[in-house]
């Protein structure tokens, strides 16, 4: 304990002199965000400095090991490392598909040529990463995927279409679902392989949302080489591995549902904007449905929480990802149509200096999707069912 | 404090559950409401529970207490919303021991809370005057008389009102009702000429009370805490009571779950088990994942209290909200699911909603709490 009190101090000063004062605001605007990538556009200096610094010591994935980059530490320090920058409100230096999805897969299933070639420029954020799942005819049913790997001695050809491929057109490498195996039922003949987005073949075409933005792609794929030495685990074997990656985006989106550190609460947005008498907010029907939400906020971080500590004290089943994943994108979409009622008719501006040009009704439009992707709403409740309640 | 219970709590918990199965089984909810019992629970019920210690655990150890805290507590608690189990646990060993532990002069407690201890004492906590929960609405009246007081006025909704030993009663002395400044907490006798108790008939056969308080008199030694300065004793015992209550129906909630569940796998309609239907499996998924809410909301709160932290009444609250929104959820899920047969006395089913809801408004409901917690957020 008295080692975790010193590398708690120890991270403290650091980050106190590292962590530049442009960087320790809540993010507001997705622009805000720093994903790098070969064609990252830094928005300022010092958010360049925050990655690269962090990057150095291995903190853009503070628990991976050290011998590929990564920081290294347990799970008590990990915690200590996210609360002490949520102390000081310092927003992540790196959001990434590399460290949040590809990066754990290839930790758990890679060869040791394959993390040694990927995980360094994921955890220096040189390479940015998007996910090839989803095709026009799989969604729900993911493992109908039809995009085929053709065995050709010592490549593949891969031909199909992609379809919800975030950030696509921005991105340096995708990891892929492919058939590779026509005769297989339909689970066992998937691999999951990777491939440079610059190979001949590739062409993202961005999908524009009902929120007017576009941060996802169609992705073709005609006749692209895919090596051999870039398939992750076994031939074959690719359904448990996408299994494994849709657990932890689930957890991902499933955090949506929490409010950031040192953002401010629906409730102080709500008492700020319609106003405070004698202790009460002046909409007596709005309090009650923000208040509602607010303890069920407050009880979904608490459930996130008891999970992580149910996790590491090895006790318990604890609930899963697919019931954060289901209640936390549940409990954002609602926050987000409170806070159209909130901001009343502020809300209904699409594009405008005075509404941070549209930002509030575009986040709300964009949640609508956060109870499909990553597999809906139903298919969680679902999952908890066969699962969990052991109902058939 | 890592959300976690720890391996003395889990033993604890085992304990009850080994103890509730044995001598407080759903069933004995039943035979006492049959027999038309004045307590709600059998006669050597509370003796029992004293020698396993529980009348104890929360009375500190400088008053021969265990001092083992609300966690563990807790998980009695929790357990006893699993098999319904009335007894004077609540009412004695959690709002007594606290209310006295938290007011009480020295000579008070020592006599007291011993006594409490040993499973020699019991007490009920009388705060409420009208239909809804409004702990600074206290009208009834402490006036000075010589060397002590005289009481006047009623409450109503006195959980174990009409069989605890002693009564402790929230007075006005001065101000008026509304004022959080002005209140008094006095410790009376049940059976004194003066009091006049009326057993109530609740929907959970358990025994509640209305009492009238005509011209009591009392000396100044049944006063606890001082004189126009009980509310944040009170309100710290409410905040106990209320992470109990929501415990309790956190046992409620799991409990129906848990026998819903097994009913699904069971009952067949068209030839096939009912928990092959995918409307019932999506209510069955969203009902356990509001339990697992509820498990970290009840957690926090028993700890927070435990700790005797700043932001207790906020989370207290949170848990209570909380706690009546899915314990309403969860006994109405279950007689639905159930079909036909839920609606039977015969069946245990009803037992629950009919505890759930008096649990729920004792010291305020979901609407009390919702409000509460606002105006601790600053709205």
């Amino acid at each position: 304990m008295a080692d975790l009190q010193t590398f708690r101090c120890e991270t403290r000063d650091w980050l106190e002199e590292n962590c530049p004062p442009s960087m320790r605001f809540p993010i507001t605007n997705s622009d805000d965000s720093c994903w790098g990538g070969r064609n990252w556009i830094f928005k300022s200096e010092e958010q360049k400095q925050w990655m690269e610094r962090m990057a150095a010591r291995g903190w853009t994935a503070p628990d991976w090991p050290a011998e590929y980059g990564g920081g290294g530490l347990n799970k008590a320090e990990t915690k200590i490392l996210k609360e002490e920058m949520a102390r000081i409100n310092a927003r992540s230096p790196l959001d990434s598909f590399g460290i949040w999805m590809i990066g754990p897969a290839l930790l758990k299933f890679g060869s040791e040529e394959l993390k040694q070639q990927h995980l360094p420029p994921i955890i220096r954020g040189e390479i940015r990463w998007c996910q090839g799942y989803s095709e026009p005819g799989a969604g729900s049913d993911l493992a109908g995927l039809q995009a085929k790997g053709e065995d050709k001695g010592d490549h593949f050809i891969a031909n199909g279409q992609k379809v919800w491929t975030s950030y696509a057109d921005k991105c340096d490498w995708m990891f892929c679902l492919l058939r590779t195996d026509f005769e297989a039922k339909k689970q066992m003949g998937i691999s999951l392989v990777l491939f440079d987005m610059a190979t001949p073949g590739v062409t993202p075409k961005p999908i524009k949302l009902i929120s007017g933005n576009s941060p996802f792609c169609e992705t073709f794929l005609d006749d692209v080489r895919v090596e051999k030495n870039q398939v992750v685990g076994d031939l074959n074997k690719g359904w448990t591995i996408a299994k494994y990656l849709l657990t932890h985006e689930r957890e991902m989106i499933g955090g949506f549902g929490l409010t950031d550190a040192g953002s401010e609460t629906l409730g102080q947005i709500a008492a700020k904007t319609v106003g405070v008498e004698e202790g009460r907010m002046n909409n007596p029907l709005l309090r009650a449905d923000v208040l509602k939400w607010e303890i069920d906020g407050a009880a979904f971080a608490l459930t996130a929480e008891r999970v992580t500590d149910e996790v590491k004290s090895g006790h318990g089943v604890g609930a899963t990802s697919a019931m954060l994943k289901y209640y936390g994108t549940e409990l954002n979409k609602r926050r987000y149509e409170l806070m159209m009622k909130i901001e009343g008719s502020d809300a209904m501006v699409w594009d405008g200096a005075n509404s941070n040009g549209g930002w509030t009704p575009r986040t709300w439009l964009r949640t609508k999707g956060n109870s499909i992707e990553g597999g809906t709403s139903e298919v969680q409740l679902n999952i908890i069912a066969k699962n969990i309640l052991g109902l058939g | 404090m890592a959300m976690v219970i720890n391996e003395e709590q889990q033993m604890l918990k085992e304990s009850a559950q080994g103890f509730l199965a044995e001598f407080a089984p759903i069933g004995e909810v039943r035979k006492q409401r049959d027999a038309g019992s004045e307590t709600g629970y059998a006669d050597n019920l509370w003796s029992q529970m004293a020698d396993m210690g529980w009348a104890a655990i929360l009375v500190p150890e400088a008053y021969g207490g265990l001092e083992f805290g609300h966690v563990g507590m807790g998980q009695i608690v929790e357990q006893s919303g699993r098999t319904l189990t009335a007894s004077p646990l609540f009412s004695t060993a959690i709002l007594g021991v606290t209310a006295i532990n938290q007011a009480g002069s020295e000579e008070q407690k020592a006599e007291l809370l011993a006594a409490i201890a040993g499973g020699e004492l019991t007490t009920a906590l009388a705060v409420d005057e009208k239909i809804h929960h409004a702990p600074t609405e206290i009208s009834l009246t402490a006036s000075a008389k010589g060397q002590g007081y005289v009481l006047n006025g009623s409450k109503c909704f006195v959980a174990d009102g009409s069989t605890a030993d002693k009564l402790i009663v929230a007075a006005r002395t001065s101000g008026d009702a509304g004022d959080i400044n002005g209140i008094s907490l006095f410790l009376v006798d049940r059976t004194v000429a003066g009091v006049e108790v009326e057993r109530t008939q609740m929907v959970d056969c358990r025994n509640y009370a209305n009492i009238n308080f005509n011209n009591l008199e009392v000396p100044q030694s049944a006063l606890l805490g001082d004189e126009g300065r009980g509310f944040q004793a009170l309100s710290a015992t409410l905040d106990v009571g209320n992470a109990y209550l929501a415990a309790e129906l956190l046992g409620i909630a799991q409990q129906t779950f848990d026998t819903t569940l097994q009913y699904l796998k069971e009952r067949k309609q068209f030839g096939v088990l009912i928990g092959s239907f995918q409307a019932l499996q999506h209510r069955a998924a969203h009902w356990w994942s509001e339990v697992e809410l509820c498990k970290s909301v009840v957690l926090k709160a028993l700890q927070a209290l435990e700790k005797g932290d700043d932001n207790s009444p906020l989370l207290v609250s949170i848990a209570k909200a909380k706690l009546c929104e899915v314990a309403e959820l969860a006994t109405n899920e279950a007689i639905q699911m159930h079909g036909g047969i839920g609606m039977t006395d015969e069946y245990d089913i009803g037992f629950y909603i009919k505890r759930a809801r008096p649990a729920a408004m004792l010291f305020g409901d979901y609407s009390y709490h919702g409000d509460r917690f606002a105006l601790l957020s600053g709205y």
